[in-house]
């Protein structure tokens, strides 16, 4: 099975359980798992939510997010053009984060990393953010 | 979205939605209102009616343990769904907050210790 859509959000909280639900209903066919579907669900709620916190910030902009079916794996985008990361491998630490006052723990690219199976981060600063997940399911 | 009450001193937070960014914060400020109000330091948090949790909710459990931490009081979280399961052993929250138990056990527990 191949197929694949995009849909451009503002980056507005309430789009955060948009952006999880439509990847869940987009993905029904390939059966997965409670398990999967929940993994799936927080790494793009993650993704989304640093989006709208960290490139953002006060602003509202534009959020693309494009998941694609190909067989069994699930490829899931979420770009930004928004504030940009200077230093990826800091920001992907465990427990790093710029927002301390925010209530932030600083896990969301943890919780990316061990609920996908593979994460890359392309970002520069001031022009945005792209991150690709990829979900191998069983 | 949520409901308080008040048993035997605890503030019982019974949430009955996703838990994510977008309500973190009003959750927190309705906890804190709250706990001030009535001058009360435990929270025990109901999960029943949470299917889904990413780190905001990690963020705002750990923020509400730093505020009762700080004037003796404790958490809990009872009827944990098993979807919330994995990002919770990832937090390394259960050093700090207890998963494990009923609100049966945890006021009788507290009772105990009161009478002690
Ligand atoms: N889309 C983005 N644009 C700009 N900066 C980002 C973006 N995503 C992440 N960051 C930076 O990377 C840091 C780490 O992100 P991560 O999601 O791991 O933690 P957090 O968002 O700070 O906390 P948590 O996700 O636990 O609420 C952020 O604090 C922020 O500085
Ligand atoms: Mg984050």
């Amino acid at each position: 099975m191949k197929n694949k859509i995009n849909i451009v959000m503002q980056s507005k909280s309430e789009n955060e359980s948009f952006a999880r639900i439509v990847v869940a209903a987009f993905i029904a066919p390939l059966n997965p798992t409670v398990e999967e579907l929940n993994d799936i669900k927080t790494a793009v709620s993650e993704a989304v939510t640093n989006s709208i916190i960290h490139a953002y910030q006060e602003k509202t902009g534009k959020i693309i997010l494009t998941c694609e079916i190909f067989e069994r794996r699930v490829k899931i985008i979420i770009k930004d053009y928004g504030l940009g990361i200077e230093n990826i491998k800091k920001a992907m630490e465990p427990l790093y984060t710029s927002r301390p006052d925010m209530e932030r723990s600083g896990l969301g690219f943890t919780v990316m990393q061990s609920f996908m199976s593979k994460v890359i981060v392309k970002s520069k600063k001031n022009f945005g953010t792209k991150v690709i997940m990829i979900k191998n399911l069983a | 979205m949520m409901q308080l009450d008040v048993l035997d001193k605890n503030l019982i937070v019974k949430i009955k939605c996703d838990i994510d960014h977008h309500v973190t914060d009003k959750i927190k400020e309705k906890i804190e209102r709250k706990l001030e109000l009535l001058n009360l330091k435990n929270i025990i948090f109901d999960f029943e009616r949470v299917d889904f949790m990413d780190s905001s909710g990690i963020g705002m459990l750990i923020g509400r343990y730093k505020f009762v931490d700080k004037i003796g009081g404790k958490i809990y979280v009872i009827n944990l769904n098993p979807n919330l399961k994995p990002i919770i052993e990832m937090s390394g929250l259960k050093k700090i907050i207890n998963f494990d138990c009923d609100l049966e056990s945890v006021l009788k527990s507290q009772r105990k210790s009161k009478a002690e």
